[in-house]
């Protein structure tokens, strides 16, 4: 059925948490009582990337985008957009609209400097519908693949084109595969790890929520690369709408034979199962996961032996995130020279952010390698809300580090963010603005690192403890300063000694965070001060007395009756029975009251 | 194997291509220090006390688990190293439990060790300490996870080596605990009480429940008539308290001992070994006669009889009916030699110091009670009995010999090699083939069953009947066997199985070696309990004058009415897990 | 089912399902719009967009976007339907009915050929 209007509405989880349930129902409807069914259909897609902006409608074939919409919207869109052809303006995302005319949603700021790779269908396909990826090409690349070249050629094309593994590291990919190509013993198996952990990170989410066929087709061509014929998605169980996406993929491209038997009539097999995770942190690490698996406990062990060579059940494995098997099939179409066009001189490609935090337009972005911060953050991101100035990005995770302002404008690949003390992670980009304390921020990181260490080596089990202990002393004004030399003696060894590569990065918040913000730690330490005015027992609440018109409103609001005074006189806090709730400081309409 | 070359702190050396960086670097002389790593069986890498540095490798790698390479250039005492080895050690540290000096393992515990060779003077890292509660609810071992380092030796032993998962890691990060499945004690868990974990353990989070104290209460109250008896391992194995070296005999030594300790009477389990061939050898001919239940399988070891209750119930019916030895006297003291004493058995007293934690258990067993009397009334540990020793100040070393009290204290060569893997089924088969063809044996020694394999089998020829046997030692070993006995892939006819690796020698109760050393030990006890053998005059246990003037004074026959009731028990399978609510 | 078995399987398959989707990416392939607004729909625009879907559909067209708009201020010429082909100029037929339409997408998208007696041009000279 040819339809001449298509709206598609975000099925990603940011927009389904936002309601974008409904008003795909009320679409449907509304669509339905104009009598428009025949000619428009109203389709479930994945992330369009603008999570802050949903729930998020796109409507083809004008490319026009609705933003922060809502089920009451939806009759006037109907009548005035669908029927009579007058897009409703005042509905649009503001930027798309002017005077003269209205931008499609690729051309506006947040959309022009990135670059579609992995995500290349999120939000224009239905990812439940395995035509419509296969209309946009998916399956061209394992078809090619299995029918024109060779394993070695396969790999060959995966190390021209440069791909590191998108989940961390940045191992060669290519190189990975030929590890695993190269072992005798079989069977072998493609691991995919979807176990993504890092707090705020949704790449791999979205990338399964809205093109999980990209996943498979990734996986099935590393299958054939090295000689497997089994591959398993480790996925969270937290993830039930990916799962969902992935289940219903999986069946279809069963059903259509690109998974199975002879696949492409050829003599290669490989199918895949999804495995639940619960939800830990180490799992991501491949190790652990591999354990996870197996049903064993989650926790890593020592390499070598790597899992190419022993793996899944002891058997040559190779384990590749979402993100990476999702370039695998643009590479093989595209050419590993076209690939190896886009990006740095050691980072190839693009790389999916998450952008979250202290800035306008959070959401999901794809840009080339070597893109600076600045972009990101002030172009794509649209800066730092409310006039604040920008303070730092937290990039790659608990494992990242701290990036300031002096370095905003360094492009983004493996290796520079190495150099600064951060790491490219799953690449979640948390902005942080100046009323940000970057000792507690480096608390936040390492108290996820404690909850979420397996505990099985001793630097990592115990020695994070005692730095979040240090860190708690210094936040709660109890510091010394011999405690940064011990913070930083325990972050040299643990980053030294730690099993596992979670523990090896473990102490990288910390350790971020003292070189470029060192000044902080030392106001906490020796002034008592917190600096951002973020830590609790840094604060205190004092009343200027030129200012304080005695109205009593701030003793009246006080929970534990701190505030003392006469009426017409200037009030006094008590500091000894001031808890710093802040109350005083919200109730007080003159401003008398100043948090230092 | 391909040798390699590697340089050590500038020394350079060829090693085996399949070394580990910490075997290269002991070969070349230089200790590096472990807490986690026991060979084969925990090689985790976990403590991160062992770390080196490599050229060309970013972060300081465990040598315990890191393979050698061609032109590896490797550096173990820099300042990098020193620092981290000392911060890690620290850390350990700062999260242990540092009672030393009311520690059961004061003195002998490798954190305590380590300790003092880096000169920890003070520990920099201070913070939160675990604090749980101690698990000593199981009358065999208690458990202080105070004291753990979480080293998992003892997982390792449970699990990979015994196949018994009582223990595993439980909770994550800082409070990762070593535990039974839903905090449950160790007693309502699959524990077969085997102590391997305690073996295994190198500081004092395991140890045997005491039973020093009722010791001596039992030997200060007045009206008590105190009977010890000793097993085989024992005499193989209470040297090494007092710093003999592994292997020595120490037989008449510790008679003389348990004299100074004041205990009135000694007798040899030994003897009750024979006893146990008399009753057990006639069991087996019955079943082969008969059509019993085949393979009839030993049941002297109570880690592998708990083991068989709780994982392989369906093979209840081919356990031997026969107790124990040391119960098996424990009953005969109580009322043979009680009454031959005249002595009120309600007033006797009965020690029996074992290698063995599992013994602990065994005693309490409802089925072997007797008009509410037990056989047994205490184990001793041979650790525990050296302490006894050490703290009433006894000069172990230069004790003379003295013999064991009679009548229950005379036994045979048969006997002593119970304490080794193999032992039982030597000492049957010389038994069974000289009563079966009724003439004396041409050779004493069945070679073919002895040595120290987790599983051996051999074919002997009796009376023109081919037996099948298998001498299996460790539960890990006997789920091997059992599994492809039941799915028919082999059959027996008698099997010998041992609880713990190597045997009663290398028992949860013997002196405590690093698990490195363990194949050492087990080979230089195996071999002096041979030689204990060789030294007797009798070797045959049907040949024992007091096993002959037992049956003729009391119990008449083996398998008779008497022994029914005094030598024989029985087995009922168990739920894995004891659910209390 | 539909099993494949060679590129030409997928090829074939993409064909079809290209033509459903194509709207969402193809902005340079031809694009009809069809004047929707009251008075648009008032002259009987409505079935005149239907006869050019269905049209497209049957003659397995792809690479054309069906559009509708808004007044354009000619409302006596509604039906008004624009055609729009890469590198030439715009067509705007008025008057539009189901079967001039279907013609229209047969002569003038397929073949090439413009019908000029259906264009405002030939309407303004008269």
């Amino acid at each position: 059925m040819l339809y001449r209007s298509h709206v598609m509405v975000c099925g990603g989880t940011g927009c389904t948490s936002s309601g974008s349930d409904n008003v795909a129902a009320a679409f449907v409807s509304e669509i339905k009582k104009a009598g428009l069914d025949k000619e428009v259909a109203v389709i479930r897609t994945g992330c369009f990337g603008l999570c802050e902006l949903g729930p998020v409608v796109v409507i083809y074939p004008e490319g026009v985008f609705y933003s922060k919409m809502k089920p009451e919207y939806v009759p006037e869109i109907v009548e005035e957009h669908l029927l009579k052809g007058r897009p409703v303006t005042k509905y649009l995302f503001g930027e798309t609209v002017s005077e003269k005319e209205i931008k499609p949603l690729e051309e506006t700021t947040f959309y022009k400097k990135q670059m579609r790779v992995a995500l290349r269908n999120c939000g224009i396909i239905d990812p439940e519908d395995i035509e419509e990826a296969i209309a946009m090409g998916a399956y061209e690349a394992l078809g090619k693949v299995l029918t024109t070249m060779t394993p070695e050629q396969v790999i060959d094309e995966m190390k021209k084109s440069g791909l590191r593994g998108r989940g961390g590291g940045g191992f060669p990919t290519g190189l990975k595969w030929e590890f695993a190509h190269k072992q005798k013993e079989t069977p072998k198996y493609v691991v995919c790890n979807a176990d993504e952990g890092d707090p705020g990170a949704f790449m791999d989410r979205s990338i399964m929520e809205g093109d999980p066929h990209s996943v498979l087709e990734g996986m099935a061509i590393a299958g054939y690369a090295i000689g497997a014929n089994h591959g398993v998605i480790y996925v969270r169980a937290e993830y039930p709408l990916a799962v969902k996406r992935l289940q219903i993929a999986i069946k279809q491209a069963r059903e259509y034979g690109l998974l199975g038997g002879n696949i492409f009539g050829t003599d290669f097999s490989f199918d895949v199962e999804i495995r639940f995770g619960a939800g830990a942190f180490v799992c991501g690490e491949e190790t652990a996961l591999l354990n996870s698996v197996m049903g064993r406990r989650g926790e890593p062990r020592p390499r070598p032996p790597y899992p190419a060579v022993k793996g899944l059940w002891n058997k040559p494995t190779i384990i590749n995130n979402v993100e990476t098997f999702a370039n695998v099939p643009a590479i093989i179409s595209n050419g590993a020279a076209w690939f190896s066009s886009i990006g740095t001189e050691k980072s190839k490609g693009t790389k999916v952010f998450a952008l979250t935090g202290k800035v306008n337009r959070t959401g999901l972005i794809e840009v080339p390698m070597g893109t600076t911060l600045r972009d990101i953050i002030f172009d794509i991101g649209g800066g730092i809300p409310d006039g604040k100035r920008f303070k730092a990005v937290q990039i790659g995770g608990p494992s990242g580090g701290c990036i300031p302002e002096e370095h905003l404008d360094t492009v983004i690949d493996y290796d520079s963010l190495i150099s600064l003390g951060a790491m490219m992670g799953s690449g979640g980009l948390v902005v942080m603005d100046e009323d940000t304390c970057m000792v507690n921020v480096a608390k936040f990181f390492l108290e996820f690192i404690v909850d979420e260490s397996c505990g099985k080596c001793a630097p990592c089990r115990i020695g994070t403890k005692r730095m979040l202990e240090i860190l708690d002393k210094i936040t709660s004004g109890k510091g010394e300063p011999e405690d940064i030399d011990r913070l930083e003696k325990l972050a040299t060894t643990i980053k030294d000694t730690a099993l596992c590569g979670l523990g090896q990065t473990a102490p990288n918040a910390v350790l971020s965070t003292l070189r470029y913000f060192r000044n902080e730690y030392e106001a906490h330490i020796n002034q008592k001060k917190c600096p951002a005015g973020v830590c609790q027992a840094l604060l205190s609440y004092t009343i200027i007395a030129d200012k304080c018109r005695g109205c009593g409103l701030c003793a009246r609001n006080c929970p534990v009756n701190a505030i003392s005074g006469q009426l017409k006189q200037p009030f006094v806090i008590n500091q000894e029975a001031c808890i710093k709730c802040g109350t005083c400081f919200e109730k007080c309409p003159f401003g008398a009251i100043v948090k230092q | 194997m391909d040798k390699v070359t590697v340089t050590i702190d500038g020394i350079t050396l060829e090693v085996p291509s399949n070394y580990t960086v910490l075997q290269a670097c002991r070969e070349a002389g230089i200790d590096i220090p472990t807490l986690c790593y026991a060979e084969v069986i925990n090689e985790i890498g976990s403590c991160r006390l062992c770390v080196v540095e490599i050229d060309g490798v970013r972060n300081l790698p465990a040598s315990c688990i890191y393979p050698v390479q061609h032109g590896m250039n490797i550096r173990t005492n820099t300042p990098r190293v020193r620092e981290a080895r000392r911060v890690n050690l620290e850390l350990i540290l700062s999260n242990h439990d540092r009672n030393c000096l009311t520690c059961i393992r004061n003195t002998k515990c490798e954190l305590q060790d380590l300790a003092e060779r880096f000169g920890i003077a003070d520990i920099e890292f201070q913070g939160e300490d675990v604090n749980y509660p101690l698990d000593d609810v199981s009358p065999a071992i208690v458990r202080n996870p105070n004291k753990c380092v979480l080293c998992r030796r003892c997982i390792a032993e449970c699990q990979e080596v015994q196949n018994v998962f009582a223990i595993g890691a439980v909770n994550r990060g800082f409070d990762t605990l070593v535990s039974s499945p839903f905090y449950v004690s160790l007693n309502d868990s699959p524990c077969i009480s085997c102590g391997q974990c305690i073996t295994a353990c190198p500081t004092g989070a395991l140890y045997e429940k005491d039973h020093i104290q009722r010791v001596y209460r039992a030997l200060a109250d007045k009206r008590k008539h105190v009977v010890v008896q000793t097993a085989p391992a024992v005499r193989v194995g209470l040297g090494e308290e007092f710093g003999m070296p592994v292997g020595s005999i120490v037989t008449g030594k510790m008679v003389a001992a348990l004299r100074r300790l004041g205990f009135e009477v000694v007798f040899d389990t030994d003897f009750a070994a024979d006893l146990t061939i008399m009753e057990e050898g006639s069991e087996l001919i019955e079943r082969l006669k008969y059509g019993g239940k085949l393979p009839m399988i030993t049941s002297c070891s109570p880690g592998w009889i708990n083991f068989c209750e709780k994982y392989y119930p369906d093979f209840m019916e081919n356990l031997s009916t026969c107790k124990s030895p040391h119960m098996m006297l424990g009953a005969l003291i109580k009322t043979y030699y009680a009454e031959k004493m005249g002595w009120n058995p309600e007033d006797v007293y009965v020690v029996s110091v074992m290698p063995c934690t599992a013994k602990k258990v065994e005693i309490e067993r409802p089925e072997n009670m007797h008009d509410g009397i037990q056989d047994v009334d205490a184990v001793l540990t041979t650790r525990e009995l050296a302490r006894m020793i050490k703290e009433a100040g006894i000069d172990f070393v230069n004790l003379p010999d003295e013999e064991f009290d009679q009548p229950l204290g005379m036994s045979t060569g048969a006997a002593v090699i119970f304490g080794a893997t193999g032992g039982v089924m030597e000492a049957a088969l010389r038994t069974v083939s000289e009563i079966v063809e009724g003439k004396p044996l041409d050779k004493i020694d069945f070679e073919e069953v002895r040595g120290l394999e987790g599983v051996r089998e051999a074919t002997v020829t009796v009376d023109g009947l081919d037996l099948k046997l298998a001498i299996v030692n460790g539960t890990g070993n006997a789920k091997k066997l059992l599994d492809k006995i039941r799915s028919g892939e082999v059959e027996y006819h008698f099997i010998e199985i041992m609880g713990c690796p190597g045997g009663c020698i290398t028992g949860g109760g013997q002196p405590i070696h690093h698990p490195n050393e363990m194949a050492e030990v087990r080979k230089l006890r195996a071999a002096a309990i041979y030689q204990a053998d060789k030294n007797l005059p009798l070797r045959k246990s049907h040949e024992n004058p007091a096993i002959k003037q037992i049956y003729e004074e009391y119990l008449g026959h083996p398998l008779g009415e008497k022994s029914h009731h005094l030598l024989h028990t029985q087995y009922t399978s168990k739920p894995l897990y004891r659910v209390t609510r | 089912m539909k099993q494949i078995k060679s590129l030409e399987d997928l090829q074939k398959i993409r064909e079809e399902a290209l033509r459903k989707v194509n709207i969402r990416s193809d902005r340079s392939g031809t694009r009809i719009t069809v004047g929707m607004a009251t008075c648009g729909i008032a002259a009987g625009a409505r079935p005149v967009m239907m006869a050019i879907l269905d049209e497209l559909e049957k003659r397995n067209v792809t690479g054309v976007t069906v559009v509708e708009t808004g007044c354009i201020g000619l409302c006596k010429f509604e039906p008004i339907v624009e055609m729009y082909v890469p590198g030439h100029e715009k067509v705007t037929y008025i008057k539009m009915d189901s079967d001039k339409a279907r013609q229209v997408v047969v002569e003038h998208v397929i073949n090439g050929h413009p019908i000029r007696e259906w264009t405002l041009e030939s309407a303004e000279l008269e």
